[in-house]
C-alpha cells in the first residue's frame, strides 16, 4: 500500500498540489484521473520522488520515502516499476538489453538466469522473439509493452503507469489496459495509473481519485463515477458524445 | 547571482557524479564505449587539423624568417614549441569542445527530455554517476593520447610542408625540433589536457542533464555547453600557465 499524507507542491510561486491525502490499495489498479494540467502527473512524480514535495509525506508500506536519504530511496526504487508516457526505453539498447538492464544493475543473477527472466517478461507482454529489435524499430504499442516488460523485470511491489494509452489506437489501448490489470492481480502489486482516458477508467479502475485544481476532488470506483453527483466529474466523464449517449440510455432505464 | 547559482549546482552535480558505481563491470563497459565515442571517433578530425595546422605554422614561420641572424633551425624549433605549448593541448581542446561537448550535451539532454533519465532514477540508478562518470573517465584516459598523437602529426605536417616547398632540409628541421627541448613542457601540456578534458565533458554533461523542455532546448543546451566549456578552457589555460610556467 502507498500512503500519501498532506502532500503539497509549488512551482515558481504557483501551488500545483494542495494537501493531498490518499491510500493506494495493494492488488488493485488505482487510477489518478483528471483534466490536463490539474496536477495528476505532479502528484505521481512526487510519489516516486522525481519531484520533492514542499510538504507532506509518502509512505511505501509504512516506510517513509520522503525523509529517506538517496541510498535508502534507491532500495525502495528497486521495488518500483514505471511505465512512462513515451515508454522512455533506452534508445541505445535493444529491447532485450532494456529489460536486462535493471537485472544486471541490481541482482546477482547469472547470465542464464537474466536471459530466462528477460524471455519470460517478453513472453508475458506477447513479444517473445523480439529480443534484438531496437526501440526505434518498434511501434508505439510495442514500445509500451516493452516498457511494461522492463517495469516488471524486477518483480516490483509497486507499478506506476503514466498515461499508458496516450498515442495508441483503441484496440492496442485495451491490450495495454488488460496487461496492467492482469499483472496487478497476478503479482498482487499496488498499481497506480495516471490517465484521462475514460475507456481505461471503465476497463481497469478498481479505485479512482479525481484531481481537480490540484486537490483531491473525489474518490470512488468505476461504477460510482458514472453516477457521481459532481459538476466537475460529470463534465470530465461525459465530455465525449459517446459517454453522453450512455448517460442518456442510463437515464431512460 | 545566477552564475553563482549555476556554479553551485555544477559543484553539487560533481559530488553526485563522483560516487561509487553500482556495478563496476557495467562502469568499465560504459567507459570502453565512451572511449570509442569520445576518443577514437575524434581521431580523424584530430589528425586532419593537426597535420594542416603544423604545416601552416611551419610555412608562416619560414615566410617571416627574413633576418640572416636567425639560424635555419628556428622554423623547426618554433613549430615544436607552438605545437607542444599551445596548439595541441589548447587549440585542439577548443575544437574537441565543439565536437565532444555538443555530442555529450545533446545525448544527455535527449535522454532527459525523453524521460530516459527519469527511468534510470526510478529504477534506483544514480543517473549522474551512470551517465557522466564513464564519459569523464574516458576523456581523462584518451584526451592525453589524442594530444600526443596531435603533437606528432603537427610536427610531421610542418616537416612535410617545408619539404614540399623546398624551404629546409629534414636534418635542419629535426635539429630545430630537438633544440631547447624542455621535457617539462610535455608535463605542462598533458596537465592542461587533463583539466580541459574534464571541463569539456563535465560542463557539457551539466548542460545536458539539467535541460528542460523539448528538442529545441536540447539544441540550445548543446550550444551553451560548447560556449561555456570553451570559456572554461581559456580561463583554465591562463591560470595553469601562470601556475606552471611562471611561478
Amino acid at each position: 500500500m502507498i500512503e500519501v499524507r498532506q502532500v503539497s507542491k509549488t512551482f515558481n510561486g504557483q501551488q500545483v498540489l494542495f494537501d493531498i491525502n490518499h491510500s493506494f490499495e495493494e492488488g488493485k489498479v488505482n487510477l489518478i484521473i483528471g483534466q490536463s494540467g490539474q496536477g495528476k502527473s505532479v502528484l505521481a512524480k512526487c510519489i516516486v520522488g522525481l519531484y520533492e514535495p514542499d510538504a507532506g509525506q509518502v509512505l511505501f508500506d509504512q516506510r517513509n520515502f520522503t525523509d529517506m536519504e538517496r541510498n535508502e530511496r534507491s532500495q525502495i526504487r528497486q521495488e518500483i516499476g514505471m511505465l512512462f508516457q513515451g515508454a522512455a526505453l533506452f534508445d541505445s539498447m535493444t529491447v532485450e538489453q532494456n529489460i536486462m538492464f535493471p537485472l544486471q544493475m541490481f541482482t546477482k543473477k547469472t547470465r542464464a538466469e537474466i536471459q530466462a527472466r528477460t524471455d519470460f517478461c517478453l513472453d508475458r507482454v506477447n513479444l517473445a522473439g523480439r529480443n534484438k529489435l531496437m526501440p526505434s524499430e518498434c511501434s508505439g504499442g510495442m514500445q509500451k509493452r516493452v516498457g511494461i516488460a522492463r517495469a516488471i523485470a524486477m518483480n516490483p511491489r509497486y507499478l506506476f503507469c503514466d498515461e499508458p494509452n496516450s498515442g495508441l489506437d483503441p484496440k492496442t489501448s485495451i491490450v495495454i489496459d488488460k496487461l496492467i490489470r492482469d499483472i496487478t492481480q497476478e503479482y498482487k502489486i499496488t498499481t497506480v495509473v495516471i490517465t484521462h482516458d475514460m475507456n481505461s477508467v471503465m476497463e481497469i479502475g478498481d479505485r479512482i481519485i479525481f484531481i481537480h485544481q490540484g486537490k483531491k476532488w473525489w474518490e470512488g470506483d468505476r461504477h460510482s463515477i458514472i453516477t457521481a453527483n459532481n459538476p466537475e466529474i460529470e463534465s470530465f466523464v461525459y465530455a465525449s458524445s459517446f459517454m453522453k449517449e450512455i448517460r442518456t440510455q442510463l437515464q431512460k432505464k | 547571482m545566477n552564475l553563482l547559482k549555476q556554479f553551485g549546482r555544477y559543484i553539487l552535480m560533481l559530488s553526485v557524479v563522483f560516487s561509487r558505481p553500482n556495478r563496476w563491470h557495467i562502469f568499465w563497459k560504459q567507459t570502453i564505449t565512451e572511449i570509442e565515442h569520445i576518443g577514437i571517433n575524434s581521431l580523424p578530425i584530430v589528425a586532419l587539423m593537426s597535420t594542416f595546422m603544423g604545416a601552416v605554422i611551419a610555412l608562416q614561420t619560414a615566410s617571416s624568417m627574413e633576418s640572416p641572424l636567425l639560424p635555419d633551425y628556428t622554423v623547426g624549433f618554433i613549430t615544436q614549441s607552438s605545437t607542444i605549448l599551445e596548439f595541441s593541448p589548447t587549440i585542439l581542446s577548443l575544437i574537441l569542445a565543439g565536437k565532444v561537448g555538443s555530442n555529450v550535451a545533446s545525448e544527455i539532454g535527449t535522454m532527459r527530455v525523453t524521460e530516459q533519465i527519469d527511468a534510470l532514477e526510478i529504477m534506483g540508478v544514480n543517473s549522474l554517476n551512470y551517465l557522466v562518470l564513464p564519459k569523464i573517465t574516458a576523456a581523462l584516459v584518451f584526451f592525453p593520447v589524442l594530444v600526443v598523437f596531435s603533437m606528432a602529426l603537427s610536427m610531421f605536417g610542418g616537416w612535410l610542408a617545408l619539404l614540399v616547398s623546398d624551404l629546409t632540409t629534414t636534418e635542419i628541421y629535426i635539429l630545430g625540433i630537438r633544440s631547447f627541448f624542455n621535457p617539462f613542457h610535455i608535463t605542462y601540456a598533458l596537465t592542461k589536457t587533463l583539466v580541459f578534458g574534464f571541463l569539456i565533458v563535465s560542463v557539457a554533461s551539466f548542460h545536458g542533464y539539467y535541460v528542460k523542455g523539448g528538442s529545441l532546448d536540447v539544441g540550445k543546451a548543446s550550444t551553451q555547453a560548447v560556449v561555456n566549456s570553451s570559456v572554461a578552457i581559456l580561463i583554465a589555460n591562463f591560470i595553469l600557465t601562470q601556475l606552471m610556467l611562471l611561478s
